[in-house]
């Protein structure tokens, strides 16, 4: 049987899929009575002309680089996390304790208690998913949308509740302590004489999200563990065979999943607002759908899906204060570019498919 | 807590389980068919928004129900292009779809009205009004029986009463024709069906179709029934809650009404009281508001009795060659 070659299966087809899903959302704006052309100046003007521009975009990047990952781990796996969005929610929780709670001499302890804290909220936020699909045969897919719902419902519980300080009427933790305060590129540039914008969130997290990133492909691809992710995302029934254990690995793999959503909110809890507020994740866990689904699953792709959809978020964010196009174009645009690369993928692979084996036997006939 | 008062959390439970039970109906003729419908509350969501953009403009609450339904069934049909015809990931179609209806109809709200997302408010002709039923007026003097009928069984809009009429209607359409009987093989095991000279993709096609009507319905009813105008993500996760009814009921019509019902009851409950006081002990609030994505997990779990779904769900028929 023939095949077409790996560059267009890793390099053509997403990037027809995703000028497909672009020149849909070109076509909304101008349907909405706006310039296409006008807001994409402006949008890499808003989020690529300044450091402050710059500095947000990388700040949302980070987020979707944790969020992305996750899934992408997950999806390894053949496991559909779609419970991102609680996991990071409950990794907030878990930051916020630490944070507040442990008194920490400096940032640089704070963050790796952070990060663990994060991480085993996640994964435990995780785990009962996994473990009712894997013995109980319950759809992960929809386990893990109740369980965002029940995390949502839990953090305004404990916020409205328990960790909102006296006498304040904001459902929001008290804001942790100065010595937790991680550096900024603002803060880490200014010794190398580098000018950053001085308000822009953008913090040591992404440089963690990096190593996390080249954790994730090698874990996948240079480990028994990896192998055994992959193979039972590929073919559960070889697997088995192989004697990977379906509980095992269903368990692990999510866990890894919900530990990884749960450490983004190191970025977004502790590196921007401080505090443990309500809705602090935004959308970043489905958010990670999408750019798990555009970097095709692996840690490269999710990087610079990431940073693609971090230019978004800021570009859109620019787009709403300044033109009448509302930050929701982001989420059209998010939408379009899962169903172009995530659903619609047959639609565009199959045709080349076929053009690519009608161009190699002919190539065979003529020698 | 007097009569009157559980009267009319009854009351409120009804209007609120009733865009549940339509959305639930929605998914069930999609998931007995095989197709996993995730994106029931972008469906929702969409048509919600048409149908009061349409009412306001043109001030006829029947074009809006029109319109919704219509912005509903496209959805319907991309879905169903997706995962039939491309053989995608109906999960990921479903997905994609919740947050494309979720953009887009905040994109168009406000190209049209100006309003930040929001239509302008409806009155009068431009929503779907209470009903009183003969009598009701009448008999509400007789104790018990009367605010009873005149409470909680009269005065709901058209749309509530349709909607309990598609539980039998839609008992009937699955297990006593033929179609039904077709579509439910679809769902488990499609290629005997087609082995039987069926066409599969038709079958699935008007699953999606008939779930895309009465999502627009469910919709329908959220802007112009139980609301008065679309505002920025008014479903609200109700799609999702229509979700966990549908196996909460197991996939069955019958069962569907005591899930969305009970749902219904809970949200009604959850807002008329804040905290509930059970003798020292207090439920918050927000533990009610998480108590159907709990029960449904619980069910998921297989504690309560085994919620089986259809065999052939999530995965594309290809035919054999």
């Amino acid at each position: 049987m023939e095949k077409m070659p790996k560059w267009a299966d890793v390099a053509l087809i997403p990037l027809i899929n995703l000028t497909i899903a672009f020149a849909l959302s070109a076509l909304v704006i101008w349907a909405i009575g706006e310039s296409p052309w006008q807001a994409v100046k402006m949008m890499v003007g808003g989020a690529l002309g300044s450091t402050y521009g710059w500095g947000y975009t990388l700040y949302y990047a980070t987020n979707f680089l944790f969020t992305g990952l996750a899934v992408a781990v997950a999806f390894q796996a053949s496991l559909f996390n779609i419970g991102g969005e609680g996991q990071a929610a409950m990794g907030g929780l878990g930051v916020a304790l630490v944070a507040l709670f442990i008194p920490f001499p400096h940032w640089s302890i704070a963050i790796i208690f952070a990060l663990a804290g994060g991480a085993l909220f996640g994964a435990a936020w995780a785990f009962l998913p996994a473990w009712l699909q894997a013995k109980r045969g319950s759809h992960i897919v929809i386990t893990t949308i109740m369980f965002n719902f029940i995390a949502a419902a839990l953090i305004n519980y404990v916020l409205v509740n328990k960790l909102r300080p006296a006498g304040s009427m904001d459902p929001a933790s008290a804001t942790f302590p100065d010595s937790t305060h991680l550096p900024t590129f603002h803060d880490m540039l200014a010794p190398l004489g580098i000018a950053f914008s001085k308000s822009a969130p953008v913090n040591i997290t992404l440089l963690i999200g990096l190593a996390l990133a080249v954790g994730v492909w090698f874990l996948l691809w240079r480990t028994k563990l990896g192998y055994e992710i992959r193979a039972f995302g590929r073919n559960q029934d070889a697997s088995t065979y192989a004697g990977i254990s379906v509980t095992r690995i269903t368990i692990i793999a999510m866990m890894i999943s919900g530990a990884i959503a749960g450490m983004m909110s190191v970025n977004n809890t502790m590196g921007e607002s401080e505090r443990l507020i309500l809705n602090s994740v935004e959308g970043a866990g489905f958010i990670g759908i999408a750019v798990a689904l555009m970097g095709r699953n692996h840690p490269f792709g999710v990087l610079l899906a990431a940073l693609l959809f971090g230019f978004l978020y800021q570009g859109g964010g620019e787009l709403a204060l300044w033109t009448k196009i509302p930050r929701e174009l982001i989420t059209v645009i998010q939408a379009l570019v899962i169903m172009f690369t995530g659903a619609l993928d047959n639609m565009v692979r199959d045709p080349i498919e076929r053009a690519f084996i009608r161009a190699a036997k002919r190539r065979k006939a003529a020698s | 807590m007097d009569y009157v008062s559980i009267l009319q959390i009854f009351d409120s439970g009804v209007r609120l389980a009733t865009p549940l039970l339509f959305a639930c109906l929605a998914g069930l003729f999609s998931e007995r068919a095989g197709i996993f419908d995730i994106g029931l509350e972008g469906k929702i969501l969409v048509s919600a928004m048409f149908a009061a953009a349409i009412a306001t403009f043109t001030g006829s609450v029947w074009l809006g129900l029109l319109a919704g339904v219509a912005g509903s069934l496209v959805f319907s049909i991309m879905h169903g292009i997706a995962s039939i015809t491309f053989r995608g990931n109906q999960l990921i179609s479903g997905v994609a779809l919740n947050f494309l209806a979720s953009g887009i109809t905040v994109l168009i709200a406000q190209a049209w009205f100006g309003l930040g997302g929001r239509t302008p408010g409806l009155s009068g002709s431009e929503r779907f009004l209470p009903i009183d039923l003969p009598g009701a007026e009448a008999l509400s003097g007789v104790p018990v029986l009367g605010p009873l009928y005149s409470e909680l069984i009269s005065g709901h809009t058209l749309l509530v009463y349709v909607a309990l009429a598609m539980v039998p209607i839609s008992w009937f359409v699955l297990y006593r024709t033929r179609f039904g009987l077709r579509l439910r093989a679809v769902g488990e095991n499609p290629a005997a069906v087609d082995t039987a000279g069926v066409s599969v993709v038709r079958l699935r096609y008007s699953s999606m179709l008939i779930a895309g009507v009465l999502c627009g319905l469910a919709g329908v009813y959220l802007s112009t029934g139980l609301g008065a105008g679309f505002g920025k993500e008014m479903s609200a996760g109700r799609g999702y809650i229509a979700l966990a009814a549908l196996i909460f009921a197991k996939w069955r019509p019958w069962y569907a009404l005591g899930a969305t019902m009970l749902f219904g009851l809970l949200e009604a409950i959850a807002n008329r009281y804040q905290n509930i006081d059970l003798g020292g002990f207090i439920v918050p609030v927000q533990f009610m508001q998480a108590l159907p994505y709990i029960l449904t997990v619980i069910i998921l779990a297989g504690f309560v009795g085994k919620a089986i779904p259809p065999r052939a769900g999530g995965q594309p028929y290809v035919k054999e060659r």
